[in-house]
């Protein structure tokens, strides 16, 4: 019975499995829910831009997944650093697990920005201070993701993967600023990233319920992946045995 | 012995392997030479575009000259158990750790920053341009090889290291690039490079104080 409230309970990959087991299906869910809904107002209800006409709409696309790329680096440096810290297994899994998502956010993002400059700017590409610093992002967790597949020791190529993350996140603001500033000197296309003043309320929503979708998803990505992750290194434990047994 | 002491004698050690091993330091010299000279080849020899481009390119150069030169700075102890060695000494970690940062940038920074004016003056960059690219270099370089040293140390005895440490490395380069081309470009357009010269300073502290504990860090996960 005590052991029901031990709140590091789930630090065990065996209780997490099981748990995440649960919980998958209903964030899956959410994601389609707020995925559906999001799209319909984006689509629908959200009005024609008077600047940029219907291609704006990419928005509800691009800037969900472009703050989310982010948001899931500070994340991963997080698990990182609890890993690091505490030694638990399961943060190290949850931290490699997260990468996966979060380049492919980025790569959506800088996807979908080439899409919306392409009519808007006239360009596909354009060195912009926010569009050198995601790409920047996407290499960062290429680099996390490169140096963990090739380390065959997964006790060490969590704890190297952990480091790789936390001193990225430290020079994240640094480089931020650096492209910045660098940009600001070199302005040789004059773009501006700023849109209308005020945004239409029914688009922030739009975006806002996507922002959800966003979170949701990658949230269900992340536990279906860590669940891949226990199977794989606890694969002669004797839980995964008797567990398959009992699914047989 | 007390740690400055420990320091020298680390330092009298490379130093020493470098001069036996001569052709090591000359190879990342002369990459280095032959990468900026490549520029040129590729965009044309238009003067003015090449003043323009002159400081980007130096510095570009030294960057993938310090990351060749970066295998070189655990990998040769740790593959005769020196470097095990030296963790099991009673010296902290950081204190070696930067002995050994500070030799490899005496064994491969330097040589850049002496040779950099002469690509720059290829580059037809103006004298005052050229006293500031040597000046950010100095700033720089050890710069590159505290942040490099992580990646050194965290792909120790891994296939195909090499390129993993560019993939890791270069993305964390970027600062001082942009700060360390944009002094020599503030100093060919006039508008002066104070501010980047402050900023690099400011990374190169605080490089020198977080590097060898990341490093430290790295040694162990790499080494257990």
């Amino acid at each position: 019975m005590i052991n029901r409230f031990n709140k590091y309970r789930y630090a065990s990959p065996a209780t997490f499995y099981r748990l995440a087991g649960r919980l998958i299906p209903w964030f899956y869910g959410a994601a389609a829910l707020f995925c559906v809904a999001g799209l319909y107002i984006g689509l629908f209800l959200a009005p024609t831009d008077f600047q940029q006409s219907e291609a704006y709409r990419i928005i509800f696309i691009h800037v969900p997944a472009a703050w989310m790329s982010m948001f899931i680096y500070v994340v991963m440096a997080c698990w990182a650093a609890l890993g690091l810290a505490f030694n638990t297994r399961m943060s190290f899994m949850m931290a490699s697990a997260l990468a996966p998502t979060g380049a492919m956010l980025t790569f959506v993002s800088l996807w979908t920005g080439a899409l919306w400059g392409k009519p808007t700017w006239g360009a596909w590409w354009v060195w912009d201070a926010r569009l050198t610093s995601e790409l920047i992002l996407f290499f960062l967790y290429l680099g996390f993701m490169a140096l963990q597949s090739a380390i065959d020791d997964p006790r060490r190529a969590d704890r190297a993967g952990a480091l790789i993350a936390l001193v990225g996140v430290v020079n994240v603001p640094i480089i931020y600023f650096s492209v910045r500033w660098w940009n600001t000197l070199h302005q040789g296309a004059s773009v501006s990233m700023t849109k209308a003043p005020s945004m239409a309320s029914i688009m922030l929503v739009g975006m806002l319920v996507m922002a959800l979708a966003a979170w949701m998803y990658t949230i269900a990505a992340a536990l279906s992946r860590a669940r891949c992750i226990i199977l794989e290194r606890e694969r002669n434990a004797q839980w995964v045995a008797q567990m398959l047994e009992a699914e047989a | 012995m007390n740690m400055s002491q420990t320091v020298m004698v680390l330092l009298r050690r490379e130093l020493m392997l470098a001069m036996r091993r001569r052709g090591d330091v000359l190879t990342v010299l002369f990459f280095f030479v032959i990468v900026a000279s490549l520029f040129p080849l590729g965009v044309g020899p238009d003067p003015k575009l090449l003043r323009l481009m002159g400081g980007g390119v130096v510095w570009v150069s030294a960057l993938l000259a310090a990351m060749l030169s970066l295998g070189r700075l655990f990998a040769s102890d740790y593959a005769d158990g020196t470097l095990e060695q030296l963790i099991l000494t009673p010296t902290p970690p950081v204190v070696w750790i930067t002995g050994k940062i500070l030799a490899h940038w005496l064994v491969s920074g330097v040589p850049l920053i002496l040779v950099a004016p002469v690509l720059g003056v290829q580059f037809g960059l103006s004298n005052e341009a050229l006293g500031v690219l040597v000046f950010s270099l100095l700033l720089g370089t050890p710069v590159l090889s505290l942040i490099g040293a992580i990646g050194a140390a965290l792909t120790l005895g891994l296939r195909g290291g090499g390129v993993l440490v560019s993939l890791l490395v270069l993305p964390l380069y970027i600062p001082v690039l942009i700060f360390g081309a944009g002094a020599v470009d503030g100093a060919m357009s006039g508008l002066g490079s104070e501010a980047h010269l402050s900023l690099l300073g400011g990374i190169l502290i605080l490089a020198f104080m977080l590097t060898p504990w990341a490093v430290s860090a790295a040694l162990r996960i790499s080494i257990e």
